[in-house]
This record gives structure tokens, C-alpha cells and sequence, in this order.
């Protein structure tokens, strides 16, 4: 029985402690924003927070969460109200096909969690994990910028 | 708030508090005039629910609060349809796009033409889709008139009302669509349609549809649908085509706990359309442990004949296929009686690699059995191909039956052609009757590139010579490329009059003597329809060798596009005895190919670009042009190549696409044409060995990152022509601009892709 904190709520599972967290969100928990990409640490599709920091759910066996807490796409909004990232990506209508995208946020959240101001040249270090097939990055890096703006705004 | 409701209209109704209710309306297609035809819950569901729902046609339905969802019958990929579909409706509804919600449509012929490819959603379907809306505003006007006792012509909708024409009076559309609803649906003939000038939706920059779902990781794509009880399904498939499992051993697969079943994919006979292609399947209560199951089975294959499929032999036979006179499909005078001054003949061969679509979201499906029906959910870009395929593979009668098989579709996780192919819908249908069981499968990155329909490799060769105004009198041209065709029909031993079609025999120069020839070529690999098909290696050896003859002439690529296209006029191969030229399936005047157009769109774009400036020495730009679906593109790109290393610094797209109904879409279409333009161009490329595709994941079929993609610029051409397609034609023009540019800044021409092979990419 594995326990951990899901977007604020206490969860525990019994399943395979080597099963990675993508699996045991997407199948078990039923939280199905997390997405598969390459299964291979390549693509960031897969790309939730543990305790904050950016991990590849793909890659990560769940007993490594056990007891930690765990933010996906669905826990990011404040009820209705969007996160200025996921607002941010709506005003500057970044999805294309969307699938990438759960990550692309997460990412960018976890970005500017540790630089409110990032340079193009930032968000391009920071972000080059995330691959968008469609083809969304011009707007990635403005959506990431008008968010640095707002969320500065509101401290 | 627009809303969107993607994952069924069941479940719309169902949020709103109807089930099956309503007043449904037969007859939204062309020759069908219906009575109104009360469904059997309709009073009990009446009564109950509050907000009732009543449809107008097929695609319009609209609750007593005045909410209208509308039916996107064309499927998501990526493209923007969801929000381009309800526009049109809406529009000839006029309705308020606030109150505008969307459903994805299921598999089902009463909505007309489903299949989404060929970039044909909007210039296919322009009116057809329109007329939906016209259909719908027809009856709430109707339904008004009766209330009011006039007659229709003295009632007219105008802001999610029909107001009585001179007077303050209206009803809002909630009041009337119940009414409405039981109205004979008029005959679509009888519809007339909006004057483009009167348009408040089409064309504007409206509020996309469903891009909170996204943003909130709720939208549905085919990879997250779950059913109680339901297994997952990880199949190893034959490494080589048409391979077969000789025989297989899944005592350890069996013993990874959560592992079900382990069964073996029937052999299909052949041709193998685009039916599944075998193997054995691991089906466990969860992913990972079919998959880690997977990995344990021994399996013994019989590779068959493909197994000698190599790249580096293939590649050579189809140098070697142009390099010699083809079956003509096109000519005009005579090139072979010319004798050819070596100053001032160019030839060149081109050669482009294999590719492979690499959508985000690798291909999933789920099957069930509910009642005596079955139920598949499914992204794909064909549902009714997908549903007919699903009622074949059940034994069932394709129009007797067809009320036993519901084909549900979902947002696709990006496709680009591939889920155009419904062999995983099938495997899923099929693994669901074996087993008794809910199934869904899921394909792996790996399965996904090692498993695909992939674009043509192929070889085209070009021979001209210019004359002294910069011009050309005689130019031969071939190709070879593997089958799509072949995929279907065996006997395909060379490209069709379809593939030809496609920036080779369509060619718009004006040419004295000209030859366009294809090559046989024999097919080894599952060949499919990847965005833009035949034009991403038709349009990129045409467009490099436009720029070759232009540096031989000693002027600009710009002006050997203008005098090669030559007069304004319009372009008919067939009357060079190219009769299977089929413009895209739209041989009307509407899309008549227009040289005029294409000079436009280039002059625009070198203008807008400033593609003559005078840059760095180790800096140059590059263009070309391409039109397919009925567009006109061209592209610009300007490089640095410094100590044989390549930085793309800037790039742009120019599109004639004629009216235009969702522009912030077509403006995301042609970013995402030059981001996978610069994938192909610079690194990707699928090989093979041993009839096996060599590649696996992202790390070796490469495709572009944040940090490699710079400025891109759109520049839309205003026009007023027959909506062109949007979702392919940005692609073409793409690669042959980088290539050019290469050239430019650095005097190294490039004939063989991807550039990596020859140069560093920064
Ligand atoms: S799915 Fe985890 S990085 Fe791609
Ligand atoms: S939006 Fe489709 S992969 Fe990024």
C-alpha cells in the first residue's frame, strides 16, 4: 500500500511499488490529465510535481513518491478559477491538438516557481524536455511571459 | 461561457438533464424533407426536465434557456475544427457565440462526409456546413412566424432572437426551439446562405472552443478512456510487414501479476489495407503490467519477403530509377530531341528519407460489448470508415447492421494522417470479442514508430536548361517513390495519377518542352498519407531546383518563380495529356489553378519578409513556394552557417487559402507546418534494416524543441477565392526554403535529406 498526497487529498494504493506514478494516475487514481508520450523521460507529457519540483511520471516508480505530495494538471486551477499559467495559455491560445500540453503547463509552472522573470533564452533551457509535435512553442514562450507578468502583478 | 462538451452528445444531454428525450429531427441532408418525429421518452423526459433540449436537424440543438450546442462532425486533430465547424453554424444561425457549445460527432453517414484529411473540412465543405446553421435559423424563423400568425418573410433572426421586422417584438431561440423543433425540416436546396460581408462570426477572432478542458487536463483523447472491468492490451507486432508469428511462448508474460490473457491477433489475408497487422497481445488489468508482461513473451517470427528491405540498397535503386526515362505521365513538345548546353543545364536528383507522423499522442482505442451492441471509443480521423471496418470485423452487414456498432470519437492527440488508419480501432474490436471483455489498447512510443504508415522515401530527379531571359524551354522531371496505392491494390508498382498530382505533373511553368515522368517502385513498407502527402518531397525537389537554375542564371529565386510561372493563367495539365490530374478532387472553377495567385502570394511573401535585404556573408535566405489543396504557399528562411554548422534564424509563411473562417487557426496551422518543416529538413528520418524500422522513440526520430525553433512569421493573403485547405499546404514550401537558405549562406547545396547528414545543426 503506497500513500501519497494528491493535489491536497490523501491517497493510498496497493499496487506494484515499481509501477511508475504515470501509470498508477492514469489507471488507478483515474486522473487522466498526466498523458503518456515516450515512456522514456523524453517528451515531458508525463510531467507532474512532487513536493514542487518537476518530475517525469513516466520514470518514476511510485514507491519513490510514497508520503510526498503530488500536483497534476487537474489540481493546478483554484476550483473555477485557472492558474495565470493556464489562463496565460488560453488568452494566447497556445493548444493545437492540446495533448503536450498538460506537461508544457506543469513545466512552465515549476519554471517560474523559480524564476518569476525568465529570458526567452530561459524559457527555452527550461522547456527544450517538453516536445510539442504540433508545433506550439512561439506561443509557449509568450503564454509563459504574459503569465510572468500577471503572477508578478499579483504579488 | 463557450464551453465545450467533447466527450459524447449523450453526455451533453445528460449534463443538461435530458436523456434521450427531446424532439429528433430527421433529414438534415441534402434530398431529405422529414416530418418531425417525436421520440418515444419525449413527454416523460418533458416533464422531468426543465431545461428541455430540442434539435434542429442533425447539428443544431437548443435548450429552453437558449444554450445551442452544435455537432462538429469533422474530428479534431489539432487543426482547429471544433471551433472552425460551430462558426460556420453559428454564423447562418445567428447566434450569440457565447451561448455556443460544441460536441464531437460520432461514426454516422446522416452527418454527411467525416473522413478528416486532404485539409477538405472547410474547402469541401463550406456551404454544407453552413447550410446547417441556415437549416436551423429556417425553423426557429418558422416556428416565430406561426407564433405571431405572419408569415416567415416578415420575421428575421438577429442576435439569438427572431424579432418581427419593424416592431421591438422577439423571441429569444430557448423560447422557440421546442416549437421549432417540430417543424418539417426544410429542404436544403431552399436555404439561402449569408453574403460574406454580413458575416459576424466567420472570419473572426472568436473565442476557440475547448481550450480550457485542454489547459485543465479534462478534454478526452483516445489514450484516456476507461470502462469498468476493462483490460489494457499491449501487442507485440510482426518486426517486418505482412510478417507472421511462427510461434510463441507466454509462460513468463503470465506470471507478471495483474496479466490476464495472452492472445494471439488473427493473420489477415491480404491485401493489408490498413487492417491490423497480427501478432500477440498481453492483456492485464493495467498498462504497466502488459507491458512488462510484453516484454516477457518468446516469440519465434517468420519475417517473410520484406525482410530484405534495406535503406541503403533502396535508396540506391531509386537514384538509380530516375536516372533513366520513366512512363510519361505529362509532356509537352519534345525534351529529348534538344541538345543540352552543359553551362547551362542543371541536374540534380533529390533525395527525402522516410518519416514518420510522431503525433503526441501515440494511437489507443476501446472496445466493448453493451447489451447486444457494441461500442468502440476511438481517435480517429475516419469514423465511418472505422465504423464500417468495425461491423466487417464482427461479421456484421454494413447497412443492415449498422444500428449495432456505435462509433464514439475523441480529440485526437495530434494525427497528421496516421489516424486516418483504423488497423488499432480493429485491434481493439478484435482483442474485445476474443476475450468477452472491455479492451482497450494502447500503443507505445516504440509500437507507434516502429509500426506506422510511413511518408514515401523517394527520389526525384530534374533536368533543365536555362535560357538567356531566365527562363527555361526544356525541363524533364521524375519520380520514384513506394505506394500508398499498394496498400490496397498489390499490383501498384508506380506513383498513381493521385500522388502525381501532388507539385509533379501539376507543374505550372511555362514550358516549351516538358516531361513528367514516374518511376516502378516497388513497395516494402506501410505506406500513408502524412500532411501534404507526395508534395513535402514533390515541393521540396522542385523548390531547390528552382533556386538552383536561379543561381545559374545569375538572378533572384524570386524572379525565376516569376518568369518560370510566366503569364497570369490557369493551369490545366490535363490538356498535356495529364488526365488523372485531380486538383484535390475539386476540378470546378472555383479552384482552377491560378498562376496569378501563385505570383501573388510569393511577391507577398518576399515583400513581407525582406527576403532582398542584403544580409551577413555567412547569412542568406531561402525560398520557395507550393500549392496543394487548393492553396497557394510560400515560405521564406533565413539561416547562418558557420564552420558547417546551421542556425535557422527566422522564418516565414505567406498563404492565399481564400476565405478564411478561423484565422488565428491558420495562423497556428502554418507555425506548426514550419516547426515540422524544420524537423524534416534538418534531422528526422525512419530507416530500415532488415525490413525492421530502425528508430524507436525521440531520441532517434528526432523532431524539433523549444530552442531550436526561431521567430516564425504568418502573412495571410486577403482573399476573397473558394476556401483552400490550411492544415497541409504550409508544409511543402518549408523544407526547400531551409535547403535554399543553406545554399545562400553558404554555397553548399544540400540534395539529401536530412541536412544533418551533411551539416551541424546549432
Ligand atoms: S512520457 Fe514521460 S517523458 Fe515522455
Ligand atoms: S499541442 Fe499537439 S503536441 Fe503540443
Amino acid at each position: 500500500m503506497i500513500s501519497f498526497t494528491l493535489n491536497k487529498e490523501k491517497v493510498s494504493y496497493d499496487v506494484d511499488p515499481n509501477m511508475p506514478l504515470l501509470y498508477v494516475l492514469r489507471d488507478v487514481a483515474q486522473k487522466t490529465g498526466t498523458k503518456f508520450g515516450c515512456g522514456a523521460g523524453q517528451c515531458g507529457a508525463c510531467t507532474v510535481h512532487v513536493d514542487g519540483t518537476p518530475i517525469r511520471s513516466c520514470l518514476t516508480p511510485v514507491s519513490a513518491i510514497a508520503d510526498k505530495s503530488i500536483t497534476t494538471i487537474e489540481g493546478l486551477a483554484d476550483g473555477e478559477k485557472l492558474h495565470p499559467v493556464q489562463q496565460a495559455w488560453v488568452d494566447n491560445n497556445v493548444p493545437q491538438c492540446g495533448y503536450c500540453q498538460s506537461g508544457q503547463i506543469m513545466s512552465a509552472v515549476a519554471l517560474l516557481a523559480e524564476n518569476a522573470s525568465p529570458s526567452e533564452a530561459d524559457i527555452e533551457t527550461y522547456m527544450q524536455g517538453n516536445i510539442c509535435r504540433c508545433g506550439t512553442y512561439p506561443r509557449i514562450k509568450k503564454a509563459i511571459q504574459q503569465a510572468a507578468v500577471q503572477m508578478q502583478e499579483v504579488k | 461561457m463557450s464551453q465545450v462538451n467533447i466527450v459524447s452528445r449523450r453526455q451533453f444531454l445528460k449534463s443538461t438533464g435530458m436523456v434521450g428525450g427531446a424532439f429528433i429531427l430527421g433529414g438534415a441532408l441534402p434530398g431529405c424533407s422529414e416530418k418531425a418525429v417525436e421520440s418515444g421518452a419525449a413527454d416523460v423526459a418533458k416533464a422531468a426536465a426543465k431545461n428541455v433540449i430540442s434539435e434542429l436537424g442533425y447539428f443544431v440543438s437548443i435548450a429552453s434557456d437558449g444554450a445551442v450546442n452544435i455537432i462538429c462532425h469533422r474530428m479534431e486533430m489539432g487543426q482547429g475544427i471544433l471551433t472552425s465547424v460551430p462558426q460556420m453554424i453559428a454564423d447562418e444561425l445567428e447566434a450569440d457565440w457565447s451561448k455556443v457549445s460544441v460536441t464531437l460527432a460520432k461514426g454516422d453517414p446522416k452527418y454527411g462526409h467525416q473522413s478528416t484529411g486532404g485539409s477538405g473540412s472547410i474547402r469541401n465543405f463550406y456551404d454544407y456546413t453552413r447550410k446547417m446553421g441556415a437549416l436551423a435559423k429556417d425553423m426557429l424563423e418558422q416556428a416565430a412566424a406561426n407564433r405571431w400568425g405572419v408569415d416567415k418573410s416578415a420575421v428575421k433572426a438577429e442576435n439569438h432572437s427572431i424579432v418581427k421586422v419593424g416592431t421591438n417584438e422577439k423571441f429569444g431561440f430557448g423560447e422557440l426551439a421546442e416549437d421549432a423543433s417540430q417543424l418539417p425540416v426544410p429542404d436544403l436546396d431552399s436555404l439561402e446562405l449569408k453574403d460574406k460581408k454580413d458575416f459576424k462570426i466567420i472570419g473572426k477572432d472568436v473565442k476557440l472552443l475547448g481550450q480550457e478542458k485542454i489547459v485543465q487536463g479534462t478534454a478526452t483523447y483516445a489514450q484516456d478512456i476507461q470502462v469498468p472491468g476493462m483490460l489494457i492490451a499491449s501487442i507485440e507486432r510482426p518486426p517486418v510487414i505482412m510478417g507472421k508469428v511462427k510461434s510463441f511462448d507466454a509462460t513468463e508474460a503470465k506470471k507478471v501479476a495483474g496479466v490476464v490473457d495472452v492472445i494471439q491477433l488473427r493473420e489477415r489475408s491480404l491485401p493489408m489495407n490498413v487492417w491490423p497487422s497480427g501478432g500477440v497481445a498481453v492483456l492485464a488489468t493495467n498498462t504497466w503490467a502488459a507491458h512488462q508482461a510484453r516484454q516477457k513473451l518468446k516469440i519465434e517470427w517468420d519475417h517473410g519477403a520484406n525482410a530484405a528491405h534495406n535503406t541503403e540498397a533502396y535508396k540506391k535503386d531509386l537514384m538509380a530509377n530516375v536516372s533513366k526515362k520513366g512512363s510519361v505521365a505529362r509532356s509537352a513538345g519534345d525534351v529529348y530531341a534538344h541538345e543540352y548546353d552543359p553551362n547551362k543545364t542543371v541536374e540534380a536528383t533529390y533525395f527525402m528519407p522516410y518519416h514518420h507522423h510522431m503525433s503526441m499522442e501515440t494511437p489507443a482505442a476501446t472496445a466493448y460489448q453493451e447489451g447486444d451492441k457494441w461500442v468502440v471509443w476511438t481517435g480517429t480521423q475516419t469514423p465511418q470508415w472505422g465504423k464500417r471496418m468495425v461491423l466487417e470485423e464482427l461479421g456484421l452487414e454494413p447497412e443492415a447492421d449498422a444500428d449495432k456498432v456505435e462509433l464514439n470519437t475523441t480529440l485526437m492527440g495530434g494525427a497528421f494522417g496516421r489516424k486516418g488508419k483504423n488497423d488499432f480501432t480493429i485491434e481493439a474490436v478484435e482483442l474485445a470479442k476474443a476475450t468477452g471483455k472491455p479492451v482497450k489498447v494502447v500503443w507505445t512510443r516504440e509500437d507507434d514508430v516502429k509500426h506506422g504508415f510511413y511518408h514515401a522515401t523517394a527520389a526525384n530527379y530534374y533536368k533543365a536548361e536555362v535560357s538567356d531571359g531566365g527562363k527555361a524551354d526544356n525541363w524533364i522531371q521524375r519520380v520514384s517513390h513506394p505506394q500508398i496505392a499498394w496498400m490496397f491494390n498489390p499490383a501498384s508498382e508506380a506513383p498513381d495519377t493521385g500522388a502525381m498530382s501532388q507539385s509533379f505533373a501539376d507543374n505550372p511553368f511555362d514550358l516549351k518542352n516538358l516531361s513528367c515522368e514516374a518511376a516502378k517502385t516497388p513497395t516494402h513498407l506501410r505506406i500513408g498519407w502524412l500532411r501534404a502527402v507526395h508534395n513535402i518531397h514533390n515541393a521540396y525537389a522542385m523548390g531547390c531546383f528552382v533556386d538552383e537554375l536561379a543561381a545559374k542564371s545569375g538572378i533572384s529565386t524570386q524572379q525565376m518563380w516569376l518568369n518560370l510561372l510566366g503569364e497570369d493563367r490557369v493551369i490545366d495539365p490535363t490538356t498535356q495529356g495529364f488526365e488523372g490530374w485531380n486538383n484535390y478532387g475539386n476540378n470546378d472553377e472555383a479552384h482552377a489553378l491560378s498562376t496569378a495567385r501563385m505570383k501573388n502570394t510569393i511577391n507577398y511573401l518576399c515583400e513581407q519578409a525582406g527576403v532582398n535585404e542584403k544580409t551577413a556573408d555567412n547569412e542568406g535566405w531561402g525560398i520557395s513556394y507550393a500549392t496543394s489543396f487548393n492553396s497557394y504557399a510560400a515560405a521564406a528562411t533565413k539561416v547562418r552557417v558557420v564552420d558547417n554548422k546551421v542556425e535557422v534564424l527566422e522564418m516565414h509563411t505567406a498563404i492565399d487559402c481564400g476565405v478564411v473562417v478561423t484565422p488565428d487557426r491558420v495562423k497556428s496551422q502554418m507555425e506548426g507546418a514550419m516547426i515540422m518543416g524544420l524537423s524534416i529538413a534538418l534531422k528526422s528520418e525512419i530507416t530500415v534494416k532488415d525490413g525492421a524500422v530502425e528508430q524507436g522513440n525521440f531520441h532517434d526520430y528526432v523532431v524539433s524543441r523549444i530552442n531550436e525553433v526561431p521567430e516564425l512569421n504568418v502573412h495571410m493573403v486577403d482573399s476573397q477565392e473558394a476556401p483552400g485547405g490550411v492544415g497541409e499546404p504550409g508544409l511543402p514550401p518549408i523544407v526547400p526554403s531551409i535547403v535554399n537558405a543553406i545554399f545562400h549562406a553558404s554555397g553548399i547545396r544540400i540534395r539529401e535529406l536530412p541536412v544533418n547528414k551533411t551539416l551541424t545543426i546549432a
